[in-house]
């Protein structure tokens, strides 16, 4: 019997375990079959702080979330259609966010009496009732996987590992996908331990075929690829590994080598990862004692003339602050990359939060001004890294670039820039004698960058105030204040290279959402739909610079009626905007419980702030 | 003899020295500048590193290249320039303060991973820019503005900590001997990997003759005993004591029955040598304590990069970014 295939234009499915059930390798193979697919798609990894959380309890629950469409999306989803529950913990914790109706697939082979008591459950969810509504589909994956695995040599134990290709064989059933990217993907990483190669592609197999077999579902769906995607060769990629790119690129860019000064820390570590693999570039990446000494060898780097960078989170940046003054003072080019997560202190280490744009701007000692960057989705990480590049080496200084964990571990597919187009920055490392002192200025009042390695050109710079061009140690109380206001205007310069952002819907408004960072999908989407359906007078501007703050901006907020600023905080871009432009009212709708905002959170708040109710 | 011909003078930079009348550094500052001259390395390729405190202006009265930076950061931040470029002879000058309490954990670090650097310590046993408070090797007693009642600190030994953080060439000199300062920097110069250098230093204003029982002329000879490579461990006014290490223990017997002293050992008779400065009985060791040869951090970054380089070819950037699984549309 053939069973129905019915189109579906945008799907967004959760997959949902224990952190040791695999639920990120499973997201991320369904990602990157979809993106081969043209569909465009984001993601939300979601998972605990603990590697391995006991087990089967709801702090043990790891989730990933994914949406792929026929259309253009800015966000993974706010409501799963699909939930894959893998226990009892895992489906208690998410069940409530799936759409009614909507299909939960439960593995009832870990809804044991055990299962129910680790996850704090009285009575049986799958039968009490509490899934009244939905589509439940109840299949016990742990004995499917041992009946297809009979005969293998592994123990049932890490038979039962398999379970997790079995479940993503179903999906890709369900959603029409193919297989054999997953197949191929195995082989290669298990190329050394064949036994696990073939036991995981077996499940997969088992859990495709279940979906012909088993008839548990009415039909089945796909989900064709975007028609108008803008043309171009494109991959799926992910926030961190975009930055990496970026930094390796904007290096290039600039004729440099790129170096990276880093300690580990969540949800930083894989730029350090990535970056240790390209030693064919030149990169050279120091794994260091710690956060400050992996500013300091960065700046070590910059002083002999590399691109230095440093990545880190939050609280690594707190640690780094002293040294950032330091490169600010000796006016070196300098990256510095905070994956920013939800503090204070440790906070929730592997959850988003936009919190770190105030100690960016101000968290150091005296007047200590430097540019700011901050990327919106994974894809545009890359060019912020590039952009963070350009202004660091253009201008003599350290930058911050801001990302977030939503950012970092989120996928889309990245539509590749046109290499020979990518704008080129070649640094020059000064060599002629004749005229030369350290703290010179060009017209963007940058110092010339003179290498230990230059004959004639020895000199000596440090953390105690210059002399205004000679550079040597000053302590006249006029040249303090001329030097003072030297590194503002030198960073405030950068303004005249950056373009006035672009306003997305009507130039004159009843309101205008203004964001930075990662809460761009959801305040796209909120603010398009809202437009679109119910015709209301909205429009978003998105800032990528916020340290100086682009030309311009005056001008646009005065065409709009109110304005609504949400961040994930508590109110610092519209602390910043109303210090700066004090004429104009900031409204700040803030979230501060680790996760992103939804694109319907961005529209109810839109709907009340115009109906006057916020 | 290198072709690179160099005077002390062209090692001084055009600023007046600005440390106390009578300080130690200045012996120590003229010693640097006339070994740096004959190290065979041109100016250009000289950087001098430091942090924070007296010993840390040096820098700035240094011809070649410098980078007066933050307190207890030097050590990283050489680590960085030097890695970024091996070709340098890179120089950290620091003090017991910002090497050995703030800077701890970038000191231990350099020596483990065996940076190429040439790290000169001067102690004196107190704070001295902030103007007398005690310090980690100050000894337990000492009274200070902040141990009014004497600090209850135990101190570090410095020699010891460098060689349990596993440095490749660990030495102690003195400022009351310049001779013997430029004999212990031109072995440190000629160290391939890291080389830790303690320096007593005399601080006239807050510290006076905290070294003084070692480190006058008369002292040093019944006092300490010059630890060489190849030659006795012989002291004295005529060099007619030596010392003779036997079951662990050190003991004083006649100058021709001394052993004969070897850095290079993996034996740990360079600890025991440093446990030396716990002993009334005994002379204080002066000298190259350690001196191994083991791959230099920056030299195996360096050829990681080139050996990766030459098996996968020199980076394409449009390679890396246009994988094989990325797709076209339109």
């Amino acid at each position: 019997m053939s069973i129905a295939v019915t189109r579906q234009d945008d799907v967004v499915i959760r997959f949902a375990g224990d952190s040791g059930d695999g639920m990120q390798i499973t997201g991320n193979q369904f990602t990157d079959t979809t993106a081969k697919l043209g569909n465009d798609l984001a993601t939300f990894p979601d998972f605990p702080a603990e590697i391995r959380a006991p087990a089967g309890t709801r702090a043990g629950v790891s989730g990933f979330q994914i949406r792929f469409s026929s259309t253009d999306i800015y966000t993974a989803g706010d409501i799963p259609d699909v939930l894959v529950a893998m226990n009892a913990a895992a489906l208690i914790v998410n069940y409530k966010d799936v759409a009614p109706g909507g299909i939960i697939i439960a593995n009832t082979g870990n809804f044991t009496e055990r299962d129910l008591q680790k996850a704090k459950l009285e009575t049986n969810p799958l039968e009490d009732g509490t899934l009244d509504g939905y589509r439940v589909i109840a299949i016990d994956i742990n004995a499917r996987v041992t009946e297809a695995l009979q005969g293998s040599p592994l123990t049932s134990k890490d038979v039962l590992r398999c379970k997790n290709f079995y479940v993503l064989g179903l999906m890709y059933w369900l959603y029409s996908r193919p297989i054999e990217p997953t197949l191929e993907w195995l082989a290669a990483k298990f190329a050394k331990k064949p036994e696990l190669a073939d036991a995981n592609q077996t499940a997969l197999r088992a859990g495709y075929n279940s979906g012909d077999i088993h008839e548990v579902f009415q039909g089945r769906y796909e989900v064709v690829p975007v028609e108008n995607a803008l043309p171009g060769t494109y991959r799926n990629i992910m926030g961190n590994h975009a930055v990496a790119l970026g930094l390796v690129a904007g290096a290039e860019l600039a004729g440099l080598k790129l170096f990276l000064g880093s300690y580990p820390i969540t949800p930083a570590t894989d730029i350090l990862q990535h970056l240790a693999e390209l030693k064919e570039f030149g990169v050279i990446t120091c794994q260091m004692e710690d956060e400050i000494a992996g500013i300091c060898t960065a700046i070590g780097a910059s002083y002999a003339g590399m691109l230095g960078c440093t990545t880190t989170s939050g609280p690594g940046l707190a640690l780094k602050t002293e040294a950032i003054g330091l490169a600010i003072m000796t006016e070196l080019p300098l990256v510095i990359v905070d994956v920013q997560r939800a503090g204070p202190s440790t906070g929730l280490p592997t959850k988003v939060e936009q919190a770190d744009l105030l100690q960016s701007l101000f968290g150091r000692n005296s007047d200590a001004p430097l540019p700011i960057v901050s990327c919106a989705t994974p894809a545009d990480a890359f060019d912020c890294a590039v952009e963070a590049c350009r202004i660091a080496v253009q201008y003599m200084t350290p930058v911050i670039l801001l990302s977030d964990n939503y950012i970092a571990n989120g996928a889309e597919p990245w539509r590749l820039p046109d290499m020979d187009k990518l704008p080129r920055f070649p640094a020059i490392h000064v060599t002629d004698p004749a005229g030369y002192a350290p703290y010179t200025r060009d017209a963007k009042l940058a110092r010339p960058w003179a290498v230990p390695g230059t004959p004639g050109l020895e000199h000596r710079i440090g953390g105690l105030e210059k002399e205004h061009i000679t550079g040597n140690v000053s302590h006249s109380p006029d040249n303090h204040q001329l030097m003072s206001e030297l590194r503002r205007d030198k960073v405030l310069g950068v303004r005249d290279t950056i373009p006035t952002p672009e306003v997305s819907g009507p130039d004159k408004a009843d309101l205008l959402v203004v964001g930075w960072g990662s809460t761009y999908g959801a305040i796209r989407s909120g603010t398009e739909r809202l437009r679109r359906e119910q015709n209301v007078s909205v429009a978003h501007l998105h800032l990528r610079h916020l340290w100086p703050l682009p030309y311009g901006l005056d001008e646009i907020f005065a065409r709009y009626k109110q304005i609504l600023v949400p961040e994930l905080n508590m109110g610092q871009l519209s602390r910043l905007l109303q210090g700066e432009y004090p004429d104009h009212r900031f409204l700040h709708y803030g979230k501060v419980k680790g996760k992103p905002f939804t694109a319907r959170e961005i529209r109810e708040k839109i709907t009340a702030v115009l109906e006057g109710k916020s | 003899m290198s072709a690179i011909q160099l005077t002390p003078k062209d090692l001084k930079s055009d600023q007046e020295v600005r440390w106390c009348p009578g300080c130690g550094d200045y012996a120590i500052l003229n010693s640097t500048q006339a070994v740096l001259a004959e190290i065979g390395v041109p100016r250009e390729k000289m950087a001098i590193i430091s942090g924070i405190g007296c010993s840390s202006r040096f820098p700035y009265y240094m011809g070649c290249y410098g980078f007066h930076s933050i307190h207890g950061r030097a050590a990283a931040i050489a680590a960085g320039t030097k890695t970024a470029n091996p070709d340098l002879s890179v120089w950290v000058v620091t003090g017991d303060g910002d090497a050995m309490s703030i800077g701890g954990n970038h000191l231990i670090h350099a020596m483990r991973r065996n940076v190429d650097l040439k790290i000169l310590m001067f102690n004196n046993q107190i704070y001295g820019l902030t103007k007398g408070q005690y310090s980690p090797t100050s000894p337990a007693g000492l009274k200070t503005k902040t141990s009014p009642y004497g600090s209850v600190d135990l101190p570090f030994n410095p020699i010891n900590l460098a060689l349990g953080s596993g440095a490749t060439f660990v030495a102690r000199t003195v400022d009351t001997n310049p001779k013997h300062i430029k004999s212990i920097l031109l072995a440190a110069a000629a160290h391939k990997g890291i080389a830790f250098v303690e320096i007593w230093q005399n601080c006239v204003i807050f510290n006076d003759g905290a070294w003084k029982e070692w480190s006058t002329k008369e002292a040093r000879a019944e006092r300490t005993i010059d630890l060489q490579p190849g030659q006795p461990l012989v002291f004295g006014k005529e060099n007619e004591k030596g010392l003779r290490i036997s079951g662990g223990e050190v003991e004083v017997v006649a100058a021709a029955d001394a052993d004969v002293w070897d850095p290079t050992t993996a034996a740990p008779l360079a600890y025991i040598m440093a446990y030396l400065d716990e002993r009334e009985d005994l002379p204080h060791a002066l000298g190259i304590f350690r001196q191994h040869d083991k791959p230099t951090y920056d030299g195996a970054v360096k050829a990681q990069v080139d050996a990766l380089t030459a098996k996968k070819g020199k980076g394409d950037l449009e390679k890396l970014i246009y994988t094989k699984d990325a797709w076209r549309v339109g």
